[in-house]
């Protein structure tokens, strides 16, 4: 089943467009992963399928319904939660009052504040201690924690490795890994190719704000990806109909 | 000299009450809302109509004040605070101050030049005390309001920290994006914030129709001293509030013993004391407040 469906999305800021005519359809369960270069896109195009960004015209779907006008605060109740980069904890609350937060879209379901902190061991004993002191793979845990404890049907993480020692990524992932087999529907944006490719089932590269790559995760060789990742692809698809 | 401390304690806690609201909207939104003391004026307005005219208790009238408070707050963050804070943080000040000319107007061509209080409408309680000794008495209307002033900071204080609509206002007044990504309608958290603060407003108003007079033109020194009461006690913390406005009502009774004068002005200088000393003493958290208290990274 088609869960969620993007139709020629564009996405500005301002007068930059970071995303151009972007089709795309996600099944149900699927774990996408969006690489591309910085400036690529991919946080945009994130952040627009969360609702945190309006679009500028082309649709988002969501089983079937057109959520393309409804804010971000309203998508969370629909199911769809986003861990966005940089963590963005509120660093004056505690890490119990941060996952809480998370309980307000009014979602019930496996996913509690104690479940989260039993799968995020290292969580456990900074319950009580302010975000702002948690150290970069906490707060990552914390942040993704506090998505799922919303309890969504699609997960948008955004860069969750990013400024983490290789370790602490390694128990982010593993923690991770639990929910990657729980049918959730995950879009990920990772800058580490080799990680991308071996926790995605698919692979979506964007150049510029455009697909120039979308396959299967398995059958994808690593060449073909930094060619399209670097724009190769398209410098010689450009050369030869000219 | 103790008599002076007492009442100067006691002022203190309507201090605290006026101080509350412009404290508890600084801190939530980052505004500092001129039109405060004019609207203490208003209620204080609503519920002298109410008991001049219909002969509704002050106290009764309370019930129908606060809920049209609490409306007129959701309102002026929809109509005005939201709409001039996208444009920068000195527009929501200009705006809120050209809103308290508006109400001071309005109020002074509906009502005139007479100064009126809620005072005849609430019986002994406005000039009943108990004696502590022989020659120290208190009010029982200003022990009232200071029990007022903490319940209601302490209160406060608890739903920020323990309630999910505390913590959603917390979190909206940190990060509004982030807290829209975690579920919260920032729109509503800050307007029904504003509804909170604008409540405490008519609280305030109201005592002070009780224990004073007032007129069109009496929001000004409200203001003033809910401005003087919030800074010493350090912007945004509620507890500092009730702190700061037993300090500044001190000062002003300490004040007005030594000289018949001395009443406003000790309390100036009091504030403008801890106002110069948060920005020139080194190394104390209190820069980082004068930093916030001035707009963020001025």
């Amino acid at each position: 089943m088609t869960h969620l469906v993007l139709e020629n999305l564009d996405v500005r800021h301002g007068l930059l467009q970071a995303v151009r005519a972007v089709s795309l359809s996600i099944e149900k369960g699927e774990v996408l992963a969006l690489i591309g270069a910085n400036g690529a896109g991919k946080t945009t195009m994130l952040r627009a399928l969360a609702g945190a960004h309006v679009p500028a015209s082309g649709r988002i779907l969501l089983n079937g319904s057109d959520i393309t006008g409804i804010p971000a605060h309203r998508r969370v109740g629909m199911g769809v939660a986003m861990v966005p980069e940089g963590r963005r904890l509120f660093a004056d609350m505690t890490v119990e009052e941060n996952l809480l937060l998370g309980r307000q879209a009014g979602r019930s379901g496996e996913w509690t504040v104690e479940r989260v902190l039993d799968v995020f061991a290292n969580l456990k004993p900074r319950r009580n201690a302010r975000a702002a002191t948690l150290s970069g793979g906490e707060q990552q845990a914390c942040a993704i924690g506090r998505a799922l404890v919303t309890n969504p049907d699609v997960l948008l993480l955004d860069e969750v490795s990013l400024g983490l020692s290789p370790l602490a990524v390694d128990r982010v992932y593993q923690s991770l890994g639990s929910l990657l087999a729980s049918g959730t529907t995950i879009v990920l944006v990772e800058q580490d190719l080799g990680r991308a490719l071996a926790v995605a089932d698919r692979v979506v590269c964007l150049l510029e704000g455009r697909i120039v790559l979308d396959e299967a995760a398995a059958a994808v060789s690593r060449e073909r990806v930094t060619q399209a990742y670097f724009g190769l692809q398209a410098a010689q698809a450009g050369s030869a109909s000219s | 000299m103790m008599d002076s401390i007492i009442q100067g304690v006691l002022l203190g806690g309507y201090y605290a009450v006026i101080a509350c609201g412009l404290s508890f909207m600084f801190s939530v939104m980052r505004i500092i809302n001129l039109a405060h003391g004019s609207l203490a004026i208003l209620a204080a307005y609503i519920l002298y109509v109410l008991a001049d005219r219909f002969g509704i208790s002050p106290w009764l009238g309370l019930a129908i004040m606060l809920p049209v408070m609490a409306v007129v707050g959701f309102a002026l963050q929809r109509l005005v605070l939201e709409r001039s804070m996208r444009a920068g943080l000195l527009v929501p000040i200009l705006a809120t101050f050209g809103l308290a000319i508006v109400i001071d107007n309005l109020l002074f061509q509906q009502f005139g030049a007479d100064t009126r209080s809620l005072a005849p409408f609430i019986g002994d309680l406005a000039y009943d005390s108990w004696a502590i000794t022989e020659n120290i008495y208190v009010g029982k209307l200003a022990v009232l309001v200071l029990a007022v002033a903490v319940l209601l900071l302490g209160g406060l204080q608890l739903m920020l920290s323990f309630t999910p609509i505390g913590r959603a206002i917390r979190a909206t007044a940190e990060d509004p994006d982030t807290a829209g990504l975690v579920g919260i309608d920032a729109r509503t958290v800050n307007a029904l914030a504003a509804a909170i603060a604008v409540v405490t407003v008519g609280i305030a108003g109201a005592f002070l129709g009780m224990r004073a007079t007032f007129d069109a033109y009496s929001g000004g020194t409200q203001l003033l001293f809910a401005f003087e009461a919030a800074v010493i006690g350090g912007a945004g913390s509620l507890w500092g509030t009730l702190i700061g406005g037993i300090v500044l009502a001190l000062a002003q009774t300490i004040g007005a013993q030594i000289n018949p004068q001395g009443f406003l002005t000790a309390g100036h200088a009091v504030f403008f004391a801890v106002l110069f000393a948060r920005l020139f003493l080194p190394g104390s958290g209190f820069r980082v407040r004068i930093r916030t208290l001035l707009g963020q990274e001025a």
